[in-house]
C-alpha cells in the first residue's frame, strides 16, 4: 500500500473517511507473537508507528494530480481488499468482540451498514433534520414513527445516527419478540446491536450510555394500510416513556418521512396472517403482483426529521411509577412526532423527489 | 457463621469432577473437621481425609449419614444433567428429584445442619426468543415449559425452597451455574465442541454463558465456608455466539435446516457420543445468559474467567483439536495480502 504524503484526495464517503481518521480497521501489517497481526492503527506506510521499519522508502513522489488520483484509488482498493481479508480471517478464527446482548461491531461496521448504505444514500436519498438534538454522548431514547411493511425505517435510522452523527452512534434497536424469533433475522437483528423490548434490557442499555431505538407502534405500525400511512397507530402501553423515566435519559421525538411509500399496503389478508403466524399478511402495490420482484421496495424520497429532546430528569425516577405521567407523556410524544410528520408532508414536493 | 470448632460437610454426588475438586479444596481448610462424600461411583480423586459413603441418596442410609455424622453443611451437587450417564431419563429425573427429597427429608431432622448448597443450573430459566437479553436471579423458572435438566433443577430448587421454609435456622446458598468449561471438566458441550464437524441449527446463533470449572469450585468453597445465603446465577463475565465458540475452538460448523435438527441430534448422540438432550436442542436455537450482579455485589465474588476466557482454557487444554489452525488462516491471510501488493507494484 503506497500513500502520497504531498497531496492526497480525501474521499467524502463517511465510511472511509472514518476508516482513514481510525476508526476504521486500517491495521498495521506487522506480525507480532503467535502469528497475530498487530492491533495499533497503521501510519501511511502500513505500519504502525512502533512497528515503523527504519530503512522504509519514501513513497516516490507523484508528478500530476492525475497521478496522485490513481494512485490513490489503487491506495483504497488495496486498503479495501486488506480490510477485507482481515475481516474474513477475524470471523474464521472467531477474533471478534460482542456486547452481553450480542451486538457485534465488526459485522455491523464491515457488512451489515455497508449494504444498507446505498439504499441510504441512492435509493431513498434520506436527508436528516435536527440532528443537533441527539446527544453526542450518554443515553437517550429516540421514538419514531413506524411504517412501510417492512422495517426498513429502522435501518435507515441506524444509519443515519452512525453515518450522519458527528459522533457517529449506534443505535440499538429494540426489537419484537417475533422478529427474534425468526431463523437469519433474529441472529442478524441482534448482532447489529439490536435486543427484545423488554423493560429490563432497555433500561441496562440506558443505563450503559447507549443510544436506543424504539418503535411503539410494533407490528400495527409497520403493518398499516396505505390509507392510515401518516396516521400513527396508538403508542403501546407507554412501557418506553417508563424506561426513559426509570434510566432519567431524554426522549427524542423522530419523524420517519418516505417508509410510508416503499411497500404501499393496499390490504392485510388477515386469515392468512393467522394460518402462518404472521403478524399480518400484505398485499402491497408490488406484491403478490410481481411476484419475487415485489420485494423490490419504491424509491421514494425520504426525510428523518430528529425533534427536540423532551426531558424526563424534572419528574424524576419515582415518575415511571405515576401511569397518569406516563400516559400523559406517551400522548405527547406521540402528538410531537404525528405534528413532525404532518410539518415534514407540507415542505414535500414530491414522493419520489 | 461462628466458628465454633470445625465444619462438617457433607457432599453428594463425590464422584462429579467439581465435587471432588471441592472435596480438596475443603480437604486443605484446617477449619474444616470432617468431610463426607454419598454417591454411587467411586470417586477417582485423589482425596485423603474425605470419607466415601457408597450409597444411593434414595436410600435411608444417607438419612443414618446425615444423622450419625452431624454435619453442619450439605453441598448437594448430585443433581444429573445427562440421561445417559444416570442410564435413561426416567432413572435420571427418578434421581435428580427423588433423591432431592430423600436427602432434604433427612436434613429436616439433623439439629447440627446450618447450611445447605444447592448446585442448580441457569437451564431453569429455559431458553426462548421472548426472554430478556440477561436472566435475573427472581425471573421465575417457567416449570411448565421446562423439560429434562432444566425441569429436574426448578424442582430441586423448589424442594430446597420449601426445606429453608421450615428450617429459617439454616442458611440456603442456590447456586446457579451457566454451562461448566475448563481444561478437565467433561459436559454435553465439552464434547459437542470436541465434534470434527458440528452441527448448528440453520438460521440461528445462540448467545452462550460459560462457568470456567475454578470459579464453580471457588463459589461452591465459598459458599460453605462465608455465609451468604440466596439465590445467584454464577458464570464467567460476558458472552460468545456458538459460531464464534466453534471458530475460536478452530471446529466447522455445519448449519442443520430445522426439519433435520432431531434426526441429526439423534445420530450424534450415537455416533458422536454426544448426550444431547432434546431441551438443549433449545438451547442451539435461542441461547441463554443470566445476570451475574447480584454474584458481584450481594456475593463478593469477581469471576476469574471471563467467559471467553473460561473457553480459552478448554482449547488451550487441546481436547478439542483444532481443525482450522488460526495460524494457518493468519499465514494464508499475509500470503495473499503479500501476493496482491506485490502484483499491484
Amino acid at each position: 500500500m503506497t500513500q502520497s504524503t504531498d497531496a492526497e484526495i480525501i474521499s467524502l464517503d463517511p465510511a472511509r473517511r472514518r476508516a482513514r481518521e481510525g476508526g476504521g480497521t486500517a491495521r498495521c501489517r506487522e506480525v507480532v507473537a503467535e502469528g497475530r497481526r498487530c492491533r495499533n492503527h497503521a501510519g501511511p506506510s502500513g505500519y504502525c508507528r512502533v512497528h515503523e521499519p527504519e530503512d522504509a522508502d519514501p513513497p516516490p513522489a507523484p508528478t500530476s494530480l492525475d497521478d496522485v488520483a490513481q494512485e490513490r484509488r489503487e491506495a483504497d482498493i488495496d486498503a479495501a481488499i486488506e480490510q477485507a481479508l482481515a475481516f474474513l480471517r477475524r470471523r474464521i478464527t472467531g477474533e471478534y468482540e460482542t456486547d452481553v446482548f450480542g451486538f457485534d461491531r465488526d459485522l455491523t461496521e464491515q457488512v451489515l451498514l455497508p449494504l444498507a448504505r446505498p439504499l441510504y444514500r441512492k435509493y431513498w436519498r434520506v436527508r436528516t433534520v435536527g440532528m443537533e438534538h441527539v446527544p453526542a454522548e450518554g443515553g437517550a431514547l429516540v421514538v419514531a414513527n413506524h411504517s412501510g411493511t417492512l422495517p426498513f425505517d429502522a435501518i435507515m435510522t441506524k444509519v443515519a445516527l452512525l453515518d450522519d452523527h458527528p459522533a457517529h452512534r449506534h443505535l440499538r434497536e429494540l426489537a419484537a419478540d417475533l422478529a427474534l424469533r425468526l431463523p437469519f433475522v433474529g441472529p442478524l437483528a441482534r448482532k447489529s446491536g439490536s435486543t427484545l423490548a423488554h423493560g429490563d434490557d432497555a433500561h441496562r442499555l440506558l443505563a450503559n450510555g447507549e443510544l436506543v431505538g424504539v418503535w411503539p407502534e410494533g407490528f400495527k405500525g409497520v403493518g398499516k394500510l396505505y390509507r392510515d400511512r401518516y396516521k400513527l397507530q396508538r403508542f403501546g402501553r407507554g412501557g418506553f416513556v417508563g424506561v426513559a423515566l426509570r434510566a432519567q435519559v431524554p426522549i427524542i421525538p423522530v419523524a420517519i418521512v418516505g417508509a410510508e411509500e416503499i411497500y404501499p399496503m393496499l390490504a392485510n389478508v388477515r386469515w392468512l396472517a393467522r394460518l402462518g403466524g404472521f403478524p399480518y399478511f400484505p398485499i402491497t402495490a408490488q406484491f403478490p403482483l410481481l411476484g419475487p420482484l415485489g420485494i423490490v421496495p419504491l424509491p421514494s424520497k425520504w426525510v428523518i426529521d430528529f425533534g427536540e429532546p423532551i426531558d424526563t430528569a424534572q419528574y424524576g425516577p419515582e415518575a415511571a411509577d405515576d401511569p397518569m405521567l406516563v400516559f400523559e407523556l406517551t400522548d405527547r410524544v406521540r402528538d410531537t412526532i404525528q405534528q413532525m410528520l404532518y410539518r415534514n408532508l407540507t415542505g414535500r414536493r414530491s414522493v419520489f423527489f | 457463621m461462628a466458628e465454633e470448632g470445625g465444619r462438617r460437610v457433607l457432599l453428594t454426588g463425590l464422584a462429579g469432577v467439581l465435587a471432588g475438586r471441592l472435596a480438596a479444596r475443603l480437604e486443605a481448610d484446617e477449619g474444616v473437621d470432617y468431610i463426607a462424600g454419598v454417591d454411587l461411583r467411586e470417586p477417582r480423586h485423589d482425596l485423603t481425609r474425605t470419607e466415601f459413603v457408597r450409597a444411593d441418596l434414595r436410600s435411608p442410609l444417607v438419612a443414618k449419614v446425615v444423622e450419625s455424622t452431624g454435619v453442619d453443611t450439605i453441598v448437594h451437587l448430585a443433581v444429573t444433567a445427562t440421561p445417559r450417564r444416570a442410564g435413561g431419563r426416567a432413572r435420571m429425573k427418578e434421581h435428580n428429584v427423588i433423591g432431592t427429597m430423600q436427602l432434604f427429608g433427612a436434613g429436616q431432622k439433623a439439629p447440627a445442619l446450618r447450611k445447605v448448597v444447592v448446585k442448580s443450573t441457569t437451564a431453569v430459566y429455559g431458553s426462548s426468543y421472548a426472554d430478556p437479553a440477561l436472566f435475573r436471579e427472581d425471573a421465575a423458572p417457567e416449570v411448565a415449559n421446562q423439560s429434562g435438566y432444566g425441569k429436574d433443577a426448578a424442582d430441586v430448587e423448589g424442594y430446597a425452597r420449601a426445606f429453608g421454609r421450615r428450617r429459617g435456622d439454616v442458611t440456603l446458598t442456590i447456586l446457579r451455574f451457566a454451562n461448566f468449561i475448563g481444561p478437565t471438566v467433561e459436559t454435553p458441550l465439552t464434547s459437542y465442541l470436541a465434534l470434527p464437524v458440528v452441527p448448528t441449527v440453520l438460521g440461528f446463533d445462540p448467545r452462550l454463558q460459560l462457568c470456567h470449572e475454578d470459579d464453580a469450585v471457588e463459589v461452591l468453597y465459598r459458599s460453605v465456608r462465608g455465609d451468604r445465603g440466596g439465590i445467584y446465577n454464577v458464570a464467567g463475565p460476558g458472552m460468545v455466539y456458538l459460531s464464534q465458540a466453534i471458530r475460536l475452538t478452530g471446529r466447522v460448523p455445519m448449519p442443520v435446516p430445522l426439519p433435520f435438527v432431531n434426526a441429526t441430534a439423534g445420530l450424534v448422540r450415537r455416533t458422536g457420543g454426544v448426550d444431547f438432550s432434546p431441551e438443549q436442542l433449545r438451547l442451539l436455537m435461542y441461547g441463554r445468559v443470566g445476570d451475574i450482579s447480584r454474584l458481584r455485589d450481594r456475593f463478593g465474588y469477581e469471576p476469574a474467567y471471563s467467559t471467553k476466557e473460561a473457553l480459552a482454557a478448554f482449547i488451550a487444554s487441546g481436547r478439542a483439536h483444532p481443525v482450522i489452525d488460526r495460524d494457518t488462516v493468519a499465514r494464508v491471510e499475509r500470503q495473499m495480502v503479500d501476493f496482491l501488493n506485490a502484483e499491484a507494484r
